[in-house]
């Protein structure tokens, strides 16, 4: 394994040009949370034209809803979740500005094509390795949709937040790439 | 009779809630290192070797293993000479399963109707299965159970004429099918025969034996093994980038069925395999 990459968000092109699958990085900045029901409101609310909570150019949205904290730590365990439930939505973010997407689990052909075109990235986090990823959040406070409980948005401060990407902005695929090299027949 | 109150029941779920979601059985753990020796990835590697570690984070700190803390999934043997006092048994289990879901800082995940989809802020209600058995204790199992990988689960009504091959071949190819969304390491709970929800209940009850443990029939023993050597050479891997530890185990469970039926059931459990259990 090589060393991993630092990168900051927000993203710009020349960070994810940089990109490729199986590259390890780790992610220092800020990022927001988002999963199935805060991605149906955000949807809603582009169709009706109002400004978004939250100004997606160069974000990073983590596919996750915490556990709650313990006293005195800035979020419970945080894990991601099952991405291909936001590809219904997702390339409609990546239209407006949208960067970088950080879940586990295979994307549609639609998403990836929108990673390739506006040049973003998929990053694949260690499902189940929740508490070990809360570390690296520094600071985390609900922004939007409270009342979604687990589901709401959170900003998150991060700092050196594991990641490896999965689909890069050349249209490949670590799932496809990684099973073809140690499938045996 | 043996009196039993019922609020013995709720401190016992309250208490299973918390602990299994905070430690995680020395089975699943042993089995998780000993990929580290057959894994070939290097990247497999290094997801294997931060699961191990995320393992020591919260066991130490008594935080989730996983932000997902499941639906709360009860089994229960209930002695036929108990006889229960002091309330609902049913509300007791639900009352548990609040209070260590609050107590225990663990996620609420479940909504109250599948369509409106609105939290029910408590993680209740929980599935509860029991089992009226000889004898007057209570058997208490707690098995909180991640969306994630009860989405790739799935119960095939087979014809008999598909035979064992159809059985191997839906198995591989559910988990084939299934890739990194899981969260492999998994472990495969397969269940043969039965009625179409016996077929499902069993294939989850065998996700509760301990891991690596056979079936005591040597033929269904000798499947499982072929079948988790064909799922480790499908090359999904430690989170699907690729390497040999797809599966820690599989677990078949059989039950007789009907000469026109033949269900199949695979009930799929990422590495976070957690339940805990009390003998009141």
């Amino acid at each position: 394994m090589s060393e991993p990459k630092k990168i900051t968000v927000p993203l710009t092109d020349k960070i994810v040009e940089d990109l490729h699958i199986g590259d390890s990085v780790l992610i220092t900045g800020v990022i927001y949370t988002g999963r199935d029901s805060a991605h149906k409101r955000l949807i809603e609310a582009i169709d009706r034209g109002e400004k978004l909570p939250i100004d997606l150019k160069g974000q990073i949205i983590y596919y996750a809803g915490p556990a709650p904290a313990k006293p005195g730590k800035p979020i419970g365990s945080i894990g991601p979740t099952t991405s291909y439930r936001m590809d219904p939505y997702a390339p409609r973010l990546i239209e407006l500005g949208l960067k970088g997407m950080i879940g586990k689990g295979n994307r549609s052909e639609e998403v990836i094509e929108a990673i390739k075109k506006y040049k973003a990235v998929y990053f694949g986090a260690i499902g189940g390795a929740a508490a070990l990823i809360a570390e690296s959040v520094k600071k985390a406070e609900v922004i939007a949709y409270e009342d979604l409980g687990p589901e709401a948005i959170r900003r998150l401060e991060v700092e050196n937040f594991p990641a490896i990407v999965v689909n890069d902005c050349y249209g490949k695929d670590l799932y496809k790439k990684g099973m073809e090299r140690y499938r045996r027949d | 009779m043996r009196e039993i109150n019922v609020s013995t029941i709720t401190e016992a779920v309250k208490k299973l809630c918390m602990e299994a979601n905070y430690y995680l059985g020395e089975d699943v753990k042993k089995r998780i290192q000993e990929c580290m020796q057959s894994e070939e990835s290097p990247t497999g590697k290094e997801v294997i070797e931060k699961i191990l570690e995320n393992i020591r984070i919260s066991q130490t700190e008594q935080v989730p293993l996983c932000q997902d803390t499941g639906f709360a999934v009860v089994f229960v043997e209930l002695g036929q000479e108990v006889h229960l006092v002091g309330g609902d048994y049913t509300e007791a289990i639900n009352e548990g399963v609040r209070q260590g879901y609050r107590e225990g800082y663990l996620r609420k995940s479940i909504v109250s109707d599948p369509i409106e989809r609105k939290n029910t802020g408590d993680n209740t209600p929980a599935v509860i299965y029991t089992d009226i058995v000889p004898g007057d204790r209570v058997k208490i199992l707690v098995a909180p159970k991640g969306g994630g990988s009860e989405n790739m689960s799935e119960v095939k009504m087979m014809a008999p004429a598909a035979g064992l091959e159809g059985v191997k071949e839906f198995v591989v190819d559910r988990v084939r099918r299934s890739g990194a969304n899981p969260c492999p390491p998994v472990i495969v709970g397969v269940g043969i025969g039965g009625t179409f929800e016996k077929c499902a209940q069993i294939a989850k009850k065998a996700l509760l034996r301990p891991v690596g443990s056979k079936n005591p029939n040597p033929f269904y023993a000798k499947l499982e093994e072929e079948l988790l050597e064909k799922i480790n050479k499908l090359g999904i891997g430690p989170q699907g980038f690729g390497g040999r530890c797809t599966a820690l185990a599989v677990h078949i469970e059989v039950h007789p069925c009907h000469i026109a039926s033949f269900p199949v059931a695979v009930n799929m459990q990422c590495h976070v395999a957690r339940h805990k259990e009390v003998v009141l």
